[in-house]
């Protein structure tokens, strides 16, 4: 065992023993972090090749609902309805995303669509208010501590299994990042038309990423609904929900690995941060802020607070020389 | 009237003029030939200010204007007919020249000058309010050329006017230079088509790879012996 | 034909008024100057609670109220270009659309802050005109006229006068308009500012009708960039029937069921038209 597994170890050690050590406050906002880092991620490995979608919140809307409906009028456990929301969200994707990629409805065109689709499946939520509960929200059916139903009233429980999700969303990146799959989908963002003229197959590698990005959007989403116990159409999938994801994920930088992390870190710390602050005399204050960070963001450091660090202590490229005449 | 000295220019980190001198005299017609890519629409858009100037001094009436955005250069009188002819294709043949009108000397006598570009291509009479993309190569250059105008330019620059017409059509256009030659403006022509121009032009020059190479009267040139073997196929 | 679904038509059409108007707004900034304003909506919000303010908390006379928001917004609009769009001009027009993003949140939260998530109304009741069984809602119909002069003023404007040719021009070739002696960055400016005023007529319009409160954008945004897609990114004319077909397939739906399912519907029959026609459906 080298030095460095040895250190992933002993760092895999010491999170898992935070919950020993941490008040129980501070642990649910560890949790949120973990979750939305989680979901940033997972949007992430879409947005990273230019596939901006402005809708995510449609799957992470559908991995919620599906397994709370489920197990509130059929009793189903989320061990099976989650993977089913999960699915669901996978064949939205395809659904989608096969016609967008086939007619090449790419850039500001995709992601007005993807908007388009999250807000059909808020209004359907709403639509179908009798059953979900609509703008009032939905709240899966508690029966305290059970494996059965995932429900844990302890955090720490809930603590592993977010910890569990954002690993494995950072495992999906580097799988991702080391893969053919990233020379694929780099050579495609950068020019489709000579990416297939060398045989990639465009449709298959897009859908892939896509499909992938959902799915784990979806899981975010599920685990989210298990641990708060409490949905509502607007904060699980509507434009706010969706814009939120692009937005942690800009900030702390889409094209690295910790970057969404980091951009989960800025988000739960401003709203903590302002929150205790301020208290309510200045709701809306965290958003103000984080809706000016975001413009500054975008033009002075559009790979976001990871990427630009990155950046600043990376040896300087050698100048290009100038082409003969 | 206009005068270069030694200017460079570029895109990027590509140089294509290197040191480039060149004088319009007032009132003569000039035209700069050489191969593809020797940097002659380049040297166009230097002048009417598309392109900004990385060395030396460019002059108008004494004046330098060197560094000026395009549309500045235009309200001092200089016209640029774009290579490809650029017009407006969904805007009508009308709506296209009134777009050339629109600095502020020229908007004031927009109608007087309307009827005047009517009056030199009756054929665009009959296609006002047709938009501009649906007429034939030779039409749109003729209106390409008459929105120009519109400014009232002491100076025209023509980027390959002749390019992509057929033989007849090129005639026409050539003829149309004289026309507005005897007119009193002053001229500048870059081309390809080095036997029309040299024939309605006072003196030329030769640019290759961004570089004055030669440069004379047109009498001059057509003589030449390199002009003739390469560029007459003599 | 059944009376009722006749009103639920003309409340179509009266409906589709004002969202022309800002599919008209929302175009002419992306035909010319090549950005979605995704906060455009937001801006309409601001302007709503510009009346409201000048109306309901300092007693101006309510015209004057309007044209104090029409001003603002146009201003309002310049504003936006200046700092936000024109800085990231050059980059990838995603980030445009994200940077206005941005704005979207800076603005919701901004009147958050100011004015709290209260729902607020003008306290105007305009009367309801019987037609027979139809009742018409004069506050709509007036919209419906103000909105349609404003289109045609902007017609006209577009038309006949050098700035809208070269408005016009400028959508059509970027890269030589300054050959034409004019100056592009003026030309965007105008445009915000256009573009600005239109999101400020429609406020006045609509602060008429609903209530004002932060997040109002939301409710008819997705809306909006959904009719200027149908209709074709930046082709107004498009954007302008796109959004009475949307309007008519809600009221008519909204009709026979309820209105959250005529909107999903609205929006379902977007998507699966995108598949169809990507570029839109008036595509040339």
């Amino acid at each position: 065992m080298n030095a460095r597994s040895a250190a992933l170890l002993a760092g895999l050690a010491i999170l898992l023993c935070v919950p020993y050590f941490t008040p129980p406050y501070l642990l649910h906002l560890l949790i949120q972090a973990l979750i939305w880092a989680f979901i940033y991620t997972a949007w992430s490995m879409m947005g990273r090749f230019g596939f901006v979608s402005l809708g995510h919140g449609a799957f992470m809307g559908v991995g919620a609902y599906a397994p709370a409906l489920l197990w509130n009028y059929y009793d189903v456990t989320p061990w099976a309805g989650i993977p089913l929301g999960v699915l669901l969200s996978a064949l939205l994707a395809v659904v989608i995303g096969y016609p967008c990629f086939r007619f090449r409805v790419v850039g500001h065109y995709f992601a007005l669509v993807t908007l388009a689709l999250s807000q059909v499946v808020m209004l359907s939520v709403v639509a179908a208010r009798d059953i979900t509960g609509g703008s009032l929200g939905f709240t899966p059916r508690a029966v305290g501590h059970s494996w059965y139903a995932l429900q844990f009233p302890e955090k720490s429980y809930f603590y592993v299994i977010a910890l569990v999700l954002w690993l494995g969303g950072l495992a999906v990146w580097r799988w991702i990042d080391r893969g053919i799959g990233r020379e694929a989908l780099d050579a495609i963002a950068e020019d489709e038309e000579a990416a297939s003229a060398i045989g990639i197959d465009v449709m298959r590698e897009k859908l892939r990423v896509t499909v992938i990005s959902a799915a784990l959007t979806a899981l975010g989403g599920a685990i989210y609904g298990q641990y708060f116990m409490y949905l509502n159409p607007e904060t699980v999938s509507g434009i706010s929900v969706s814009l939120q994801i692009v937005f942690a994920a800009i900030v702390g930088g889409m094209y690295d690995l910790f970057g969404p992390t980091a951009g989960a870190l800025v988000t739960i710390s401003l709203n903590e941060g302002l929150r205790v602050g301020f208290g309510t005399h200045f709701i809306g204050a965290a958003n103000t802020i984080y809706g000016i960070l975001l413009i500054l963001c975008i033009i002075f450091m559009p790979r976001g607070i990871v990427g630009t660090l990155r950046k600043m202590h990376m040896p300087r490229a050698p100048t290009k020389a100038v082409p003969a005449e | 009237m206009l005068s270069l000295a030694a200017v460079s220019a570029g895109y990027g980190s590509f140089r294509a003029l290197f040191d480039v001198s060149l004088e319009v005299p007032q009132g003569e017609a000039v035209g700069v030939i050489g191969p593809n890519g020797a940097g002659k629409t380049t040297l166009m858009r230097v002048i009417s200010g598309l392109v900004p100037l990385r060395g030396g001094a460019m002059m108008l009436d004494g004046r330098p204007i060197g560094g000026l955005p395009a549309h500045r250069i235009v309200e001092l009188g200089i016209a640029h007919v774009p290579e490809n002819r650029r017009l407006f294709p969904r805007l009508t043949v009308e709506d296209n020249l009134r777009i050339g009108a629109f600095i502020p000397q020229a908007r004031a006598r927009f109608a007087q000058q309307l009827g005047r570009i009517y009056d030199m291509f009756p054929r665009l009479k009959e296609r006002r309010d047709q938009p501009a993309g649906t007429l034939s190569g030779g039409e749109q250059q003729m209106c390409a050329i008459g929105r120009a105008l519109m400014s009232e330019p002491k100076l025209l620059l023509m980027d390959e006017p002749s390019a992509g017409l057929a033989p007849l059509v090129v005639e026409q256009v050539f003829d149309l230079v004289r026309r507005i030659r005897a007119e009193g403006l002053t001229v500048l022509i870059v081309e390809q088509n080095v036997q029309q121009v040299l024939d309605v032009v006072d003196r030329a020059y030769l640019l290759e790879a961004g570089s004055m190479k030669l440069s004379g009267t047109s009498s001059d040139l057509k003589g030449h012996e390199f002009i003739r073997k390469a560029y007459l196929g003599l | 034909m059944d009376i009722y679904l006749l009103e639920a038509i003309i409340n179509g059409i009266l409906l589709g008024g004002v969202l022309a108007l800002l599919a008209l707004g929302l175009n002419l900034i992306f035909g010319v100057i090549d950005v979605v304003w995704i906060a455009y909506t937001d801006l309409v919000m601001c302007g709503m609670y510009v009346v409201y303010w000048l109306y309901v908390g300092f007693g101006w006379p309510l015209l004057l109220a309007c044209a104090a928001a029409i001003a603002g917004v146009a201003a309002l609009g310049v504003l936006v270009h200046v700092l936000i769009i024109a800085p990231i001009l050059g980059s990838a027009p995603i980030n445009q659309l994200l940077a206005t993003g941005g704005l979207l949140f800076f603005l919701q939260s901004f009147a958050t802050l100011l004015f709290g998530t209260d729902f607020r109304n003008l306290g105007i009741r305009l009367p309801i005109i019987e037609l027979g069984e139809i009742y018409i809602s004069t506050a709509r119909l007036l919209a419906f006229s103000i909105a349609l002069i404003g289109a045609s003023a902007l017609y006209f404007f577009l038309k006949s006068t050098f700035i809208g040719t070269a408005i016009r021009a400028i959508a059509q070739d970027r890269d030589i308009i300054g050959l034409m002696g004019v100056d592009q960055r003026r030309i965007y400016l105008v445009t915000s500012a256009i573009g600005g005023a239109l999101a400020g007529l429609a406020s006045c319009l609509l602060v008429l009708q609903y209530d004002v409160h932060p997040f109002i954008g939301n409710t008819f945004g997705p809306l909006i960039f959904m009719i200027c897609v149908l209709g074709g990114l930046g082709d107004m004319i498009g954007g302008f029937v796109a959004a009475f077909i949307i309007s008519q397939i809600i009221s008519i739906v909204g009709y026979y069921s309820n209105t959250e399912l005529a909107y999903v519907l609205a929006f379902a029959f977007f998507i699966a038209l995108m598949f169809v026609r990507p570029r839109g459906i008036f595509v040339r």
